[in-house]
């Protein structure tokens, strides 16, 4: 009788600590979610804020909590500086105990926190950083590049132009990864389809003054200028072609163009200009739902980035879920093997490159006369699908997808 | 013709170019030596105040209908009687304590003029319309030069050798120089030292302020304007020696030029070839181009 009982309460104790186990599968028993991103320099805008404010929006729709593990998260400014990024993120994994990192804008920020997760083991999404190194030669098992990429923007907008015929290329390129990156992209984009790449040069990021590239530009008597730059030196880059006449001659092609930047600028300047995004406010009303959400927080419409934002955090903390653990192996493997379906993508893919793969649109920016209520900027031209946005498995460096 | 591959025309409108840049360093440098020169404080919030300059006049303009002349007036008044305040309330205490003190109050009071124009307008920027009188732009032969452009260098240079003439040449500008040599002796006769000292901050970045507003139509006005030259700025009052009026402006102009020429043949260079000007000044004249040893 005494034996049995023992034996009783040892195989409880042994239940219990059985499933203790089974519940001790969220580490440090919370899921927490980092954001490092440009929270006060010239990117601030398309992310920044507003896209810590989407990912809070992801954390409170998913109940704040799962299976009553609660969801944290923090969030940081890497100001642009890439070693700031480095080791914000090695802190967070180490001492803070994050379980998932979400990279905002500025890929060399984006490609440093990359290396950090990989030998940290821990999931990365990287929404904001264009580079398509993120899934070539620098993918890792661990990093999920979500919303867009150099790819796709020079399939978008570089594929479309020169095919209008415009054949003839000069590029303004930020000097750093994503701007070299955009450049090499489009600049295969329209070799490949017979158009000829004229030079290009490269300015500092936040240059103060872009005049002086702009008539090196002109002089090349290339017919298209395609800007490989983003945020506060687009929106210069434009102002100033505007002004010295140059977009009489040339046709200005924006390469990476945010709603921001042609809300900034205003339509009158920006009128006619295609671009690439992977996605806009006012596509359907699953995206006019969200964007409506959005704009009573922040008042302004949302960017493809902070729409990006609110996605991955919501589908990573579904795939945690259906997993059952954060373990970062389990739920990688969760999310790649789920479709994604939202207001963001339809079908959405996350490939062994780490490559989600979704469809992209061409737009066209509105005449001012065509524009009927506020934030009504863009008319969609294309629509991209999604195998023919990205780079294939042909032209694939990435060695996980070989 | 050709100059190291580059043609003459090219290379001229480049030098062109370089000068209306050189201009803003010019006129924002000036500022800033005026006050180092007078006060003996380094001025950080001198960009957060051209960044202010610009903001006001894109206001006025937005929200109550005034025009860009208007602006050009009432901004720098505006940012003045703000660095009036500033002084009267802080900068004055510090005096006569390390200059660091001084560099980390404007350096703070630079973090919160910019956070808070961040927090309400973004960093996108505004856009601020050329004014009509100067819109288009003159075929200048080798170059199609935007009117604007050349109104910025005949203002800014107009506004500079007036300062400097103020300053160097006449009764008021002595007051000012002896003040700053023996504040006591002047004050023993009958003149009003420190109120001189508080127009000269006001009168400083109101300077500031100017450059803003003339910058405002050629760059989107952002919250982040500022700080994306006043780095630029200190290290032209370095290589133009602190503290001095002339040296400030004729380096201001210079560096514009070699930073121009810089963006043609080594483009990524151009945001750093001031910084290597300044290792080699420094290495060759520690006190500056035109500053005085002592």
């Amino acid at each position: 009788m005494k034996r049995t009982a023992i034996a009783t309460t040892a195989a409880a104790i042994c239940a219990m600590g059985f499933s203790f186990a089974a519940q001790a599968q969220i580490s440090g028993d919370t899921i927490k979610i980092g954001f490092i991103t440009d929270m006060s320099g010239l990117y601030s805008d398309i992310d920044g804020q507003g896209g810590a404010e989407a990912i809070r929006m992801a954390i409170a729709d998913a109940g704040g909590n799962i299976n009553g593990k609660k969801i944290e998260f923090i969030q940081a400014d890497h100001q642009n500086k890439a070693d700031i990024a480095a080791s914000k993120a090695r802190e967070w994994f180490d001492q803070q105990g994050v379980d998932m990192l979400i990279g905002g804008t500025n890929s060399g920020a984006n490609l440093a926190m990359a290396k950090v997760a990989a030998e940290k083991k821990k999931v990365f999404i990287s929404i904001g950083a264009g580079s398509s190194r993120l899934t070539n030669e620098e993918c890792t098992p661990y990093t999920v590049h979500y919303a867009y990429d150099t790819v796709a923007l020079a399939r978008g907008t570089g594929g479309a132009i020169v095919k209008q015929g415009g054949k003839s290329w000069y590029f303004m390129t930020a000097d750093y990864a994503f701007g070299q990156s955009l450049e090499k992209d489009t600049a295969e984009v329209v070799t490949k389809n017979g158009g000829k790449v004229l030079g290009s040069v490269k300015h500092p990021l936040s240059a103060s003054d872009f005049s002086s590239f702009l008539l090196q530009a002109q002089s090349s008597g290339a017919q298209i200028l395609g800007l490989a730059n983003a945020g506060g030196d687009a929106i210069n880059s434009i102002k100033a072609a505007n002004e010295f006449g140059i977009t009489k001659k040339m046709k200005l092609a924006g390469l990476l163009i945010f709603i921001n930047d042609v809300h900034s600028l205003g339509l009158k300047t920006t009128e006619g200009m295609y671009l690439t995004d992977g996605w806009y406010w006012d596509m359907n009303d699953a995206t006019r739902a969200w964007s409506k959400r959005y704009f009573a927080k922040m008042k302004k419409e949302p960017s493809m980035l902070q729409a990006g934002d609110y996605s991955a955090a919501t589908n990573y903390l579904a795939a945690v879920k259906a997993a059952g653990t954060d373990d970062s192996d389990k739920v990688i493997a969760k999310m790649k093997a789920t479709p994604i379906n939202d207001m963001f993508a339809k079908g959405g893919v996350i490939r062994p490159d780490g490559r989600m793969v979704h469809d992209m649109y061409l737009m066209e920016v509105k005449k001012p006369g065509e524009s009927k209520y506020p934030w009504d900027y863009y008319k969609v031209v294309a629509t991209i699908p999604g195998d023919q946005a990205y780079a294939t498995k042909a032209e694939t460096k990435c060695a996980l997808w070989k | 013709m050709e100059i190291f591959g580059v043609p003459l025309p090219a290379m001229m409108s480049q030098l062109l170019l370089g000068l209306v840049n050189g201009s803003f360093y010019a006129m924002l440098s000036l500022g800033l030596a005026v006050i180092f020169g007078l006060l003996n404080v380094i001025n950080f919030s001198h960009g957060a105040l051209y960044m202010m300059g610009a903001f006001l006049a894109w206001m006025g303009m937005a929200y109550f209908g005034l025009n860009y002349w208007v602006m050009l007036v009432l901004s720098p008044f505006i940012v003045g009687v703000l660095g009036i305040i500033i002084e009267k309330t802080m900068l004055r205490w510090l005096y006569k304590l390390d200059h660091l003190y001084g560099l980390l109050l404007t350096f703070g009071i630079t973090l919160l003029i910019e956070g808070v124009f961040r927090s309400f307008y973004g960093v996108s920027g505004q856009p601020v319309d050329t004014p009509e009188l100067l819109q288009g732009a003159t075929d200048l032969g080798f170059m199609v030069m935007p009117n604007y452009r050349g109104w910025v260098v005949v203002a800014s240079l107009l506004v500079c050798l007036v300062t400097w003439f103020v300053i160097e040449k006449t009764k008021l500008g002595s007051y000012l120089r002896a003040g700053t040599e023996n504040p006591k002796l002047v004050e023993a006769f009958g003149i009003n030292v420190p109120l001189m000292v508080t127009l000269t901050y006001g009168f400083g970045v109101a300077l500031a302020a100017f450059a803003g507003v003339l910058a405002a139509p050629i760059i989107q006005v952002t919250p982040l304007m500022g700080s994306n030259l006043i780095i630029v700025v200190f290290a032209v009052v370095v290589i133009g020696g602190m503290g001095s009026i002339m040296g400030s402006i004729l380096t201001g102009l210079g560096l514009g030029v070699i930073e121009g020429l810089t963006k043609v043949f080594y483009p990524e260079f151009s945001s750093t070839v001031v910084f290597l000007v300044m290792v080699i000044v420094l290495l060759l004249r520690p006190a500056g181009l035109f500053g005085k040893e002592k």
